[in-house]
């Protein structure tokens, strides 16, 4: 087990350092740079903050400047929001993003697999296809029209919760059900898929035939190897929730990481766009890492030969 | 199936309703309403500040923020932003209008309590003109004596600019010609008073970004005091006691939200949470005056809607051809039925409400003499008419009037022009680089005048995207300036921008007009031209 994390360790660096370079490389080749602005900044002005901010080297020198200041945890200054670094305004924004999808991860769960399983223990049934459709409607609605709808419903003609914002508990509400409606209705069809390959297997049989209550079987036999699908999907599920969705936090107005990303690529921040990307990238690595570890605890056939 | 079956779902279905609907029973109150009761102003302001840095900012809605923190030497009406006393309580002007001098008032303290001294104004004039800052509005202060030279670097004692501080309380600036609109420029951010220990204490004085516009470290010497920055979040400010006008002040706080997206702030706004809007989405004006015109105000802005004509290439370096394409469009029509925000359709290049100037000439609309010069550059009726192509940048409502020009081009001069539409950074790019034919563009004016869009056009201006020059425009528009009588000076300006509309390098096509929701609780909230607010005027009325 050691072994195979160490190595699991050492493949993310190349990738983190293939990831770092590709971002570095396109961001310069977008046409405009940070100091492009609608006024326009006179060509002194603009020598100065390439000299602030040391843009008037050669690429080459830059880009080992900032790998070298990215080996101990610099991601540097925002060249949009002047008076903070890539670090500061990521330990802002993360934990907001972190949250959220906390939050909507939570739902998606508590949603996704009772409905999974109520629709597996009978299939076809109306149980089943009420929620079958339901996860249907889910997977097939995209969050911008989800939102403005939960919106009109619950802020504007109902007036129960606030319509954007960030203050408080109330406010986490619409967000979170925005953006875990999909991923409930795709842990409902995988653990409904999960839990209908284990249902008819022999030990499932067994465990009956032994005279175990329908509700111990399920629990103890059939649970566990039946959400091996839902849990390989967690790990990227969770890394894209975590990190931000541009489009929820926009619609709602929630500070984080994904909305700040976006707006940085839209500003030429290059190191705001770079810092985000890096920890994009290490934040991935780790829950797929992480996945791995739970998937050889939960099924000893992948320890083996699982690698991925 | 049978019916029966769906009798557990639908029950359960039923349980939830009832669970929804049952707790949501007992009304909340909304923000708004809460907020009115404890004087707090929630406002709607579009994006985030890059920064809090008077001298270091651009934008409005840093500005918006900015002018509640601090105070310069003059401030503003609540109607009419006509110059009132600020920092300074009363000033003299000499009789040729070159020599102003402020008396600072006595009980002018910092939030720290620190006095408010002419040396704080010469120390933040001094930044904002120093060459290691490079603050891109430096040059809102080369109307004083030297400041362009030190600017530039090529004076370097400051002693020889016009500012001086012959004791703690006098501020005395020198200019180098009569600026008419010279007091109203003061109340504008790049003439604000920074303190001095402050901006030390965390870096140099000329290091951009350095960490004293946090919460915490901000000084300032205006009616509100930074409270909370949650970036991308909200901004609050709250009263500062020490201000010498507190009495006046009657809100408790202000909470600044930089919602960018014009829909989900409108929601905001009818969710209760907001109390004035930064804008109104297009698509909804219409919504609002019909049905709801008590929240809905378009105040005429001094800015100017345009296009720019890359005269430095065929066809549109020939005359004839800008003035048939400005010719045949139909701007009321473009203002009645696709911006639909009450704006004014733009027959000269400044909007009405700069100063007391109105522009003397007035482009015609005639789409058969559009069709004769057209013809007599070489392609009657469109025939042989390169293809050029029509730019702006992503945005619904700019996609909207480039199609109906396209749409007026074809059918009155019969050519046809292709839209291209590009993010806002490569759109900066290719109009920076004229790597365009046409363009679209907008312009807010800085201050009530007309030189803040008659100087933009000279010869190598930064913001002249055209690559047009004139010396005669150039010359005039330098003698306006110089020009110590008023009338004098306006006449020059009319004659200026007369040449600017008969060469037609830039085709205006309508007045802004700003839009915004305002609750009605909000009172003291009035149309200005430059859409400013002082706070300090600003009450909210609680059930109003």
């Amino acid at each position: 087990m050691k072994r195979f994390l160490l190595g699991r360790i050492a493949q993310t660096v190349p990738v983190l350092w293939a990831t770092v370079t590709i971002a570095f490389v396109l961001i310069r080749l977008a046409p405009g740079g940070p100091f492009t602005d609608e006024r326009n900044y006179t060509a002194e002005s603009i020598q100065r903050l390439n000299a602030h901010y040391g843009l008037d080297d050669p690429v080459p020198v830059q880009y080992v400047r900032y790998l070298g200041r990215l080996l101990h945890g610099d991601l540097g200054p925002s060249f949009k929001y002047a008076n903070r670094t890539v670090n500061e305004i990521i330990a802002d924004t993360f934990p907001v993003s972190l949250q959220l999808g906390a939050l909507a991860l939570l739902f998606a769960l508590a949603m996704g697999i009772p409905a999974g399983i109520v629709a597996a223990l009978k299939p076809h049934s109306a149980w089943d296809n009420a929620v079958m459709t339901l996860a249907l409607l889910g997977i097939s609605m995209p969050s911008f029209v989800l939102g403005p709808l939960l919106v009109m419903f619950f802020s504007l003609r109902l007036g129960w919760l606030p319509a954007s914002g960030w203050e408080s508990w109330p406010d986490r509400v619409l967000p979170a059900l925005t953006l875990g409606a999909v991923y409930a209705a795709y842990i409902a069809r995988m653990s409904r898929a999960g839990m209908l390959e284990i249902l008819p297997m022999d030990f499932v049989r067994t465990a009956r035939a032994k005279g175990l209550g329908a509700a111990a079987v399920i629990v103890r036999h059939v649970l566990k190897p039946g959400m091996i699908p839902v849990v390989s999907f967690l790990g990227p599920a969770t890394a894209g929730l975590v990190t931000g969705s541009f489009v929820v936090e926009t619609l709602f107005h929630v500070p984080g990481m994904g909305s700040m990303f976006v707006v940085g690529a839209f500003n030429r921040d290059y190191s705001l766009v770079l810092g985000m990307v890096v920890f994009y990238s290490a934040v991935i690595s780790i829950f797929n890492l992480g996945v791995d570890v739970a998937l050889g605890a939960m099924d000893p056939r992948m320890r083996s030969h699982r690698r991925i | 199936m049978r019916p029966d079956e769906w009798r557990g779902p639908l029950a359960l279905a039923c349980t939830l309703c009832a669970a929804v609907l049952s707790a949501g029973c007992g009304s909340r109150e909304r923000p708004v309403d809460a907020a009115s009761r404890q004087g707090v102003l929630l406002l709607g302001n579009l994006s985030e500040p890059k920064d809090l840095d008077p001298h270091v900012i651009t934008g409005v809605s840093e500005f918006n923020i900015v002018s509640a923190l601090l105070e310069g030497l003059v401030a503003e009406g609540p109607q009419d932003l006509a110059p009132e006393p600020g920092a300074a309580e009363s000033w003299s002007v000499s009789d040729d209008g070159t020599v102003y001098t402020f008396t600072l008032r006595q009980n002018g303290l910092w939030s720290n309590g620190d006095p408010v001294t002419s040396a704080d104004f010469m120390f933040s004039f001094r930044r904002m003109l120093s060459p290691e800052l490079g603050s891109p509005y430096a040059y809102m202060l080369f109307g004083a004596k030297n400041a362009e030279a030190y600017h530039k670097g090529s004076i370097t004692n400051f002693a020889d600019v016009g500012f001086e501080a012959p004791d703690s309380r006098t501020v005395r600036i020198t200019l180098n010609a009569p600026i008419p609109y010279f007091l109203s420029l003061l109340a504008h951010h790049s003439w604000f008073p920074v303190h001095q220990p402050t901006i030390r204490a965390h870096g140099a004085e000329t290091t951009i970004g350095t960490a004293w516009t946090k919460p915490g470290s901000f000084v300032g010497n205006g009616p509100f005091v930074l409270k909370t920055w949650e970036p991308g979040n909200r901004i609050e400010v709250e009263v500062n006691d020490s201000y010498w006008d507190r009495a006046r002040v009657k809100l408790n706080a202000i909470k600044f939200y930089p919602i960018g997206d014009h829909k989900i702030e409108e929601r905001a706004f009818l969710a209760g949470q907001l109390h004035v809007t930064g804008t109104v989405p297009l698509d909804r004006i219409s919504y609002y005056s019909s049905t709801r015109p008590e929240l809905l105000r378009l105040n005429p802005y001094l800015g100017v809607y345009y296009y720019l004509f890359n005269v430095t290439k065929p066809p549109l370096n020939d005359v004839r051809v800008r003035r048939a394409l400005s010719m045949s469009v139909n701007r009321g029509q473009i203002v009645r039925y696709v911006t639909k925000g009450g704006e004014d359709p733009a027959f000269c290049f400044t909007p009405p409400g700069a100063g007391k100037y109105s522009s003397s000439a007035r482009l015609d609309e005639d789409a058969a003499g559009a069709r004769a010069l057209l013809a007599s550059a070489g392609y009657p009726g469109g025939t042989n008419f390169p293809r050029i192509a029509l730019l702006y940048n992503n945005s619904d409502a700019h996609a909207r009037i480039a199609q109906s020009l396209r749409q007026m081009w074809t059918t009155q001069l019969g050519i046809d022009v292709e839209l291209v539409n590009m993010e806002w950074k490569v759109y900066l790019d290719q109009t920076q680089s004229l790597k365009y034919d046409i363009a679209r563009a907008g312009w807010i004016g800085d201050y009530a005048d007309p030189n803040t869009f008659l100087d933009m056009w000279v010869t190598g201006g930064g913001n002249n995207r055209t690559g047009w020059s004139n010396r005669q425009y150039d010359i005039l528009v330098s003698q306006a300036a110089a020009e110590p009588n008023t009338e004098e000076r306006t006449r020059r300006f009319q004659q200026a921008e007369a040449i600017l509309l008969e060469e037609s390098p830039v085709m205006p096509i309508y007045f802004y007009r700003s839009k915004s929701l305002v609750h009605q609780s909000v009172r003291g909230w009035y149309s200005t031209i430059l859409d400013r607010h002082p706070y300090k005027h600003v009450y909210l009325t609680p059930g109003g």
